[in-house]
């Protein structure tokens, strides 16, 4: 035995002997994962976590989370004996005078940034796959409550240093807070200590966004990912895949490696952008003064959206009522605009589980086009998103563009309504025309692009059969048709509310769609191929359009 | 739609799973299975898996002199003071840490994929569900465990169990009573008092009304604010702007407020508390970078667009017997900010 077999031996030994180390490996070692690059998504984000611990702590070491006003005497000579606060001083320090710290620093601000983004990539792939279908659902509704929270650790975390463009931001957060109906003003003088901005705020920011919200994030991330393991990682529909297994490489020692190395590659990139791009130049800005602010003033992308539907909402929202002010030009589009975000994204599994009638678990993935309801929603969605965020640059894109400001903001007022509407009917619509290719293509093959004219003189191109393989990815999805009385698997009345409600979500659903091709029907169309080829391939496809399987019209089924 | 399955039964290979008669053609397709393996370039050339190896080791390297770089460009770079040596620092550590860490990931990720095996494997899959057995044992186990607490037994335990799980978390929210002070009449109320001077912001001093040119614009703060006991705080409320126009074009409350045409206005916008600081001198409109709310200076500083509803409050002012600009009295309203108690 080789000394390294030995100490192999020795270190494994202890550990069975001590904590069952072996059933762990049995249980763990050879796990199978299924591998697609869209899985990595959610690695960046759980590293990009890491990443932010770690920098994070490095910044605790000199950050000073004080408002006391302290003189800067530091290296930057442009502020040179200025009153500032002890945490503005402090993280230029951090910038200035500690090695290696403006590029700590800078890691941390745009592993931030990334965190975030990837957590909503990551969202966005899950949602569009179906991946919150059964058993998942509690999982999907946990990582929503944590891009939440990774939006408030952002905000309070570039709230710290204390600089002009971060206390514009922390002013326009306790407005957010007074406009909260009856506690409003209650919530800003405890959260502030008293009068806005005081020297209590950050002290408490500091203890939220380094201990608060990262125990309550790390719980959640810990949950997120046991869950993972309890349900097995999804994986997408192919030859050999079903919802009772899962494809993929084992975690020892093939995912160690990759998702071992994906870290260093991730931690990699995002300190080379850190290196090479500077991000918030606190120096620049100077420190906070509650009078003097910055034309152009943008907060950190994730806030980009709220501060848009700020934007865009008409101040006629306020209005004044039994002695009361109600403040919704604010209270709508920030506070009660999140609330909804949650609560609806929340709730979305289960509305579609009422829409389908379906309690069944669900691995295997939806490739987005065989979902065109739910692809057309998640794309309004998306729509609606990126109209705020553009709305909150308005001031920007009219300054380089040269247009009305006025006129900016007036259309996006209307196309924050017209277009994510207009993109959802587009989206299905498109997603359709998808099903019906991919139909085309399992009854008649692949287009060879070879073109061969028939002694009768018509011209047709040789379409290739597709092998069992490369067709079962375009016949293997399930099919759901909208519920009709007795369809209801839920118990209870049919006449009730509920289930009038449940119809009505089914016909919305699935009143439009395209069937996969059956054994059935690739028979009839090889028949058909055989008996009269040529002039049958044009009525094959005009009969295929008028089948009774693709229904876009009414159906009267029962 | 009735041919789906219920909860917790097990279905077959992701397509409906429908009963098949014999012999007939299928309803649905079946899975074909895996295809083959196709077997790696590395898993038949030893050749190309020993380049393969060479290939990580040459990463792994590279990540070595990365992480050497790091340490050499902490210690040799030392910082003086000088702007562009910060800048260096920081690239070259930036540089040598993504060698260090990147060389080190795609040596690993490649290694993976070009020596380590490739064949697919499969795990099955268990419904999270139990069986029948399963959920009525644990039925029955809850049943027996809640029996023998007696709780259904026992209602007067169990309601003032209730009420006790559900009172005891609520004290917690008044151990925040101190943290901070009721907000009382304070967001109504500011420094500026009948007889306070105003002071440019921020260089200092008062300011005489005959030095206000027509169509210009003072930043004022309050005479004493530097002061205050909380500095800040008072700014955040007390930052006012004076403009001159010509008197024609005030309306008469703006003028008997004012000074020959010198009107005072809050600076701090009535939508989110930014600071209304750019003024267009040709309109008259002054504009809130933050959100865009735009008031008309001409018309009482009522908002003519953007997300603001209420006018910049008006600070009455006067002139003093040496011809200094002061307060005659306190802002009418409360300044910044919408909130519940407003009115």
């Amino acid at each position: 035995m080789s000394t390294i077999d030995k100490v192999a031996g020795g270190v494994g030994n202890f550990a069975d002997d001590t904590v069952g180390a072996s059933k762990v490996v049995n249980g763990f070692a050879r796990k199978i994962f299924p591998d697609h690059w869209s899985f990595m998504l959610g690695e960046i984000t759980l590293y990009s976590f890491v990443i932010l611990l770690l920098t994070g702590t490095f910044l605790t070491f000199f950050y000073e989370p004080s408002a006391a006003e302290t003189t800067y005497t530091g290296m930057y000579a442009p502020l040179a004996g200025q009153h500032v606060s002890e945490a503005y001083a402090s993280s230029l320090r951090i910038s200035f005078d500690v090695r290696g710290g403006l590029l700590i620093r800078q890691v941390h601000h745009w592993a931030a940034l990334i965190f975030v983004a990837a957590t909503i990539v990551h969202m966005i792939r899950v949602f569009f796959t179906g991946a919150f279908r059964k058993p998942r659902e509690i999982n999907w509704v946990i990582g929503l409550v944590l891009a939440l929270l990774a939006v408030f650790e952002g905000f309070t975390g570039y709230s710290l240093p204390d600089d002009l463009l971060s206390g514009t931001g922390i002013r326009i957060a306790q407005a957010i807070i007074l406009a909260v109906p009856v506690v409003g003003s209650y919530i800003s003088y405890f959260l502030f200590g008293g009068a806005f901005p005081g020297e209590d705020f950050i002290p408490r920011f500091f203890t939220i966004h380094i201990l608060l919200l990262p125990a309550v994030m790390l719980g959640l991330i810990v949950v997120h990912l046991a869950l993972v393991v309890i349900h097995k990682h999804t994986q997408y529909p192919g030859p050999g895949r079903t919802e009772d297994n899962v494809v993929g490489f084992p975690l020892f020692p093939v995912y160690m490696a990759k998702a071992g190395g994906f870290f260093f590659i991730v931690f990699g990139v995002i300190a080379l952008i850190a290196g090479l791009f500077s991000i918030n130049p606190i120096w620049a800005y100077g420190a906070y003064d509650p009078s003097p602010v910055t034309a152009g003033s943008q907060p950190d992308w994730y806030m980009g959206w709220l501060d848009g539907a700020v934007r865009l909402t008409p101040g006629w929202f306020e209005f004044t009522l039994f002695g009361f002010t109600f403040s919704m030009n604010i209270f709508i589009p920030t506070t009660a605009l999140i609330l909804f975000v949650v609560v609806a994204g929340s709730l979305y599994p289960w509305i579609e589980q009422a829409a389908t009638g379906d309690r069944r678990e669900h691995h295997l993935l939806d490739r987005p086009r065989n979902a065109p309801t739910r692809t057309g929603l998640g794309v309004m969605a998306l729509t609606f998103y990126v109209l705020l965020f553009i709305s909150g640059g308005n001031d920007i894109i009219a300054h380089m563009m040269g247009l009305s400001i006025n006129d900016i903001t007036r259309s996006l007022r209307v196309a924050v309504f017209v277009l994510p509407a207009l993109a959802f009917v587009i989206t299905k619509r498109i997603c359709l025309g998808l099903q019906r290719k991919d139909r085309e293509k399992a009854l008649h093959g692949r287009e060879t692009g070879r073109i061969v004219r028939l002694p009768h003189g018509e011209f047709i191109e040789v379409h290739a059969p597709l092998t069992d393989t490369e067709r079962w990815v375009l016949v293997q999805h399930d099919v759901h048709r909208p519920m009709e009385i007795e369809d209801r698997v839920d118990a209870g009345n049919p006449d009730s509310l509920y289930g009038k409600v449940q119809r009505r979500l089914s016909k919305f659903f699935f009143e439009d769609r395209v069937e996969p091709v059956t054994p059935a029907e690739l028979a009839e169309a090889h028949h058909e191929h055989h008996t009269e080829i040529g002039s049958q391939e044009h009525a094959s496809i005009e009969e295929q359009q008028q089948s009774p399987s693709i229904s876009t019209a009414q159906t009267s089924r029962g | 739609m009735s041919e789906i399955e219920r909860a917790g039964e097990a279905h077959g290979t992701g397509s409906t799973a429908l009963a098949k008669p014999a012999g007939a053609v299928p309803e649905r397709f079946e899975n074909p299975g895996l295809p083959p393996h196709k077997h790696r370039l590395g898993d038949v050339d030893p050749q190309a898996a020993k380049r393969a190896e060479r290939q990580v080791a040459i990463l792994l390297i590279l990540s070595i002199l990365g992480s050497i770089g790091i340490i050499v460009s902490i210690i040799g770079i030392k910082y003086d003071g000088s702007f562009d040596r910060i800048s260096a620092s920081t690239k070259a550590i930036g540089l040598c840490m993504f060698l260090s860490l990147f060389a080190l990931g795609v040596g690993a990720v490649h290694w993976a994929k070009t020596l380590m095996p490739d064949d697919e494997r499969i795990d099955y899959r268990h419904r999270q569900r139990g069986t029948t057995a399963e959920r009525e044992e644990a039925v029955a186990i809850l049943k027996e465990g809640a029996a023998e607490a007696g709780l259904g037994r026992r209602p007067l335990i169990r309601n003032t169990l209730i009420g006790a799980l559900a009172l005891f978390p609520l004290p917690a929210v008044f151990f925040f009573r101190d943290t901070g002070p009721l907000p009382g009449n304070d967001l109504s109320t500011t420094m500026w008092r009948e007889g306070t001077y105003l002071i440019k912001d921020p260089e200092g001093g008062r300011i005489r009304a005959a030095d206000v040119q027509l169509g210009s614009v003072v930043h004022v703060m309050p005479e004493g604010i530097e002061e205050a006991e909380h500095v800040l705080n008072e700014k955040a409320e007390a930052a006012v702007l004076i403009m001159r126009l010509d008197e024609s074009q005030l309306t008469e409350k703006q003028a008997e407020w004012g000074v020959d045409g010198t009107v005072a206005y809050s600076k701090i916008c009535t939508h989110m508390g930014c600071p209304v600081a750019l003024y267009e001198q040709q309109t008259h409109h002054l504009l809130c970078p933050c959100h865009q709310s735009t008031f008309d200076l001409t018309q009482d500083c009522k908002v003519i667009f953007g997300p603001a509803k209420r006018a910049l409050p008006q600070l009455p002012i006067r002139v003093d017997d040496e011809g200094y600009l002061v307060a005659s009295s306190g802002f009418h309203e409360a300044v910044g900010p919408s909130f519940w108690e407003r009115g």
